[in-house]
């Protein structure tokens, strides 16, 4: 049996920034000390650092907020990796595969995780380097597939709902304003004109009051 | 094959219009319907654990297994397809209710020469058209489709405001619009603040703009069926999403509720239907998969083709009812008249914040001063139009996160990227267009040689592109859509130019592709009549958008749903009493 992978972080980083648009500034809150350990699904260790370290110059941590690595991005796409989107259960895999004009899109036949493993195996020694040089490596790589999967992923995990292991703390939708998925508004869609209506966010398993899993956790 | 006791009607696929059939005859009748859906059950009680963008609005989990089966496109006969391998340009749907679970809701009625488009071109171009135009009429009139199309606003709730009633021009409403017989059954949605900005521009030029009429509710609202629904709350989580209180007009909770207490209604579920079985002109029955994989035979007097609109082309042709389409000749009608709708969009980066996160798929505020054959004749080479309108369907975190003003950034990722992004972030809104699609002889559908679903079966080809006509009317909208950005004090993003140039799979348009199993008033230039009853099989009906000869420009079902309650009528009033040949 393959021998569990995990991905340490300090946990400072996780969530660690809280920033509210509400209040306008960041404050941070839940000062935890000591590293998580999270088990990873898909990725091996050393694959999870370079996709990290990816994702922090896709969406950086800076003066404007929190980024990708506050969010738990690699997580969200390790689980994505590790379920069905990441082995093409629900993309039309049946040959031939034909090469064909831009306006068919993706033909190949390598899945998600087969382009991920590929396009980790162009960074090698990449999380060791500093900003400016990765900056420099991932745009010499910004037109293939996988930069572009990469760069979507890392918009998904910031942004979808926290059961999918991104968006930790909702982090993400607080950087926006993003409410969650809030079922009411009908005493708001015709007031505050012109003026940001923000609520702290709520994620979907604390507005239907139990855990939801996500298409990720379908097995088979 | 198991062959199981014969019923009156079975109907292939539980969607909008196979439910709104079985509903109908069992309402009227004492036959015995079954209908056949390849999907699973649903209710609306799933559909709040199902307010996630990721896995609904991103990854499509209501619509079709896309693995299990597609279709494929090609630009021209001259070259070969390949496969829609991820959802792109349309977003079939699968399961009970079918795409009418996870639609917007916009409710257009189409134009009254809609229907008679071919005489009406005829009329007023003479020759003086395009190369390969294959529109034709409809051979049911906008008089006649009329009672219907208020049939279908009263039992799916549609709010709105006339803009022509009973011939009288009503200021608000959409005034090009065909005269209506009543007012909407319910009033308009209440506005956000970016259709309230677009509504105020349009306005200031010397447009009529008018509530986007829709089918999610904007009041508490009992159907003549006596199905009651709640108003729509505006969270933003419809289009591509079940509704979890029922306001949007779903079959899982308008029609559903009605035939459970019908006794000679019966669902089955996981069932695919694989053959219409016919000889010597009269359908036997259908044959289909259950979900345990067992062949059966259900036989029928009356089999109904209800299925999305390429599905029941589809099932036309693995079954060989009907005469395939060739556009080397012109002969033949099955697969012909292929029509998608030409979408156009603009974006507007505004001063202030939207609140977009809030909406419903059919909150919006439209134009069509050039939609229809309005305001046309002023764009040299464009016959008909679309409308224009600013929709606030809410915007998921996602996907509304990322759009800056084009040449604001270099790269679109890192900190400078990001900077922008959130500085813009929810001051964007996008006025979009839907435009008529003409029919010509090139696009088409037929089987594809090579490539095929999970049973080995051929898929569907599409073989279509865009022309001169298409891209005339895209620049057309994209001015218009500038200058009603430009009033609404925005700076204004050019549109994708791309997206007219080439038909592409890759980004959505709308699910509006119609054609292929087209209604007419001859069996040489249709395969069904205009009671949607096939020519050459008269106990065969194939209902749906598939009978469009060409597109509209306003979100087809409503007119699908029209067609679908007068297909009712002719079939429970008068086939059913004289069996054969309506027309």
């Amino acid at each position: 049996m393959k021998r569990r992978e995990f991905l340490s972080l300090p946990a400072a980083s996780l969530g660690g920034v809280l920033f509210y648009t509400l209040a306008g500034e960041p404050v941070r809150i839940e000062a935890q000390t000591g590293e998580i350990k999270v088990p990873l699904r898909f990725f091996t260790t050393a694959e999870a650092r370079v996709v990290q370290a990816a994702c922090d110059r896709i969406f950086p941590s800076d003066q404007n907020g929190p980024g990708a690595t506050e969010a738990g991005v690699v997580i969200y796409i390790d689980r994505q990796l590790a379920g069905p989107y990441g082995r093409d259960k629900y993309r039309y895999t049946k040959g031939p595969f034909v090469e064909s004009v831009p306006e068919h899109g993706y033909q190949g036949k390598e899945t998600p995780r087969e382009i991920y493993r590929a396009g980790i195996r162009q960074l090698e020694n990449f999380a060791d380097l500093p900003a400016a040089e990765r900056d420099q490596r991932l745009r010499a790589m910004e037109k293939t597939t996988f930069f572009r999967m990469l760069r979507q992923h890392t918009i998904e995990g910031m942004f979808s709902d926290p059961l999918h292991g991104g968006n930790a703390n909702m982090i993400g939708w607080q950087l926006i304003g993003y409410p969650g998925p809030v079922m009411n508004y009908r005493d708001e869609i015709d007031k505050n004109y012109g003026q940001e209506f923000r609520r702290k966010p709520v994620s979907l398993a604390q507005i239907v009051g139990h855990p939801v899993a996500g298409w990720e956790e379908e097995k088979g | 094959m198991q062959r199981l006791k014969p019923v009156d009607v079975v109907i292939a696929g539980g969607g909008l219009v196979g439910l709104t059939l079985a509903k109908e005859i069992t309402a009227r009748t004492s036959l015995s319907v079954v209908v056949l859906e390849r999907g699973q059950p649903r209710k609306l009680s799933d559909y709040a654990a199902g307010m996630d963008e990721l896995d609904y609005a991103l990854r499509y989990r209501m619509m079709q297994n896309l693995s299990e089966e597609t279709a494929t496109h090609r630009h021209s006969s001259k070259t070969s397809a390949v496969p829609i391998r991820q959802y792109g340009s349309f977003n079939p749907g699968t399961g009970v209710g079918g795409a009418a679970e996870h639609w917007g809701g916009i409710s257009y009625r189409f134009y009254p020469e809609n229907f008679r488009l071919a005489s009406y071109l005829r009329e007023k171009h003479g020759n003086r058209v395009p190369e390969g135009l294959t529109v034709q009429d409809w051979g049911v009139s906008y008089e006649e489709i009329e009672p219907y199309y208020w049939r279908a606003e009263q039992l799916i709730g549609v709010g709105g405001k006339a803009g022509n009633l009973q011939g009288k021009t009503v200021d608000g409403g959409n005034v090009f619009e065909g005269p209506r017989s009543h007012e909407y059954p319910n009033p308009p949605h209440k506005l956000s603040y970016a259709t309230t900005r677009f509504e105020k521009a349009a306005r200031e030029l010397g447009y009529h703009p008018y509530p986007v009429p829709t089918a999610t509710l904007s009041r508490t609202y009992t159907n003549p069926d006596g199905v009651t629904r709640s108003g729509c709350a505006y969270c933003g989580y419809c289009t591509r999403y079940g509704c979890m209180i029922g306001a949007k007009a779903q079959p899982t909770n308008m029609l559903m509720p009605v035939l459970a207490k019908r006794k000679n209604f019966s669902l089955r579920t996981g069932c695919s239907v694989r053959r219409i079985v016919h000889s010597g002109g009269k359908a036997e029955g259908l044959s289909y998969l259950d979900a345990a994989g067992n062949e059966i035979l259900q036989p029928a007097d009356i089999v109904i083709v209800a299925s999305w609109t390429l599905n029941n082309s589809r099932l036309l042709m693995l079954s060989k009812a009907g005469e395939p389409y060739d556009p080397a000749t012109g002969k033949g009608t099955l697969g012909k008249n292929l029509t998608h709708q030409v979408s156009q969009a603009t974006r507007v980066f505004l001063d202030k914040p939207l609140n977009a996160f809030m909406g419903a798929g059919g909150l919006g505020i439209g134009i069509s001063d050039f939609d229809g054959k309005e305001g046309v004749d002023h764009f040299p080479g464009v016959l008909r139009g679309g409308n224009i309108r600013l929709m606030s369907t809410g915007e998921g975190p996602i996907s509304g996160f990322g759009a800056v003003p084009p040449g604001e950034v270099e790269q679109e990722w890192g900190s400078a990227w990001k900077k922008a992004a959130l500085q813009w972030h929810d001051r964007v809104a996008s006025i979009n267009t839907e435009a008529e699609h003409l029919a010509y002889r090139q696009n088409y559908l037929d089987l594809d040689p090579t490539y095929t679903d999970k049973y080995g079966d051929p898929l569907m080809r599409m073989t279509l592109d865009w022309t001169a006509h298409e891209r005339a009317q895209g620049a057309m909208v994209a001015q218009i859509q500038a200058q009603i950005g430009k009033a609404m004090n925005g700076r204004v993003a050019p549109p994708n130019s791309r997206l007219l140039e080439k038909y592409t799979i890759t980004q959505y348009q709308s699910t509006h592709v119609n054609g292929g199993a087209i209604m007419g008033t001859s069996p040489e230039g249709s395969v069904v009549n205009p009671w949607l009853q096939h020519w050459k099989i008269p106990n065969v009906w194939v209902v749906g958008g598939s009978a469009f000869p060409q597109n509209g420009s306003g979100n087809p079902t409503l007119t699908i749903l029209a067609i679908t309650l007068r297909a009712a009528d002719g079939m429970i009033d008068r086939y059913m009493k004289h069996p054969g040949g309506l027309a």
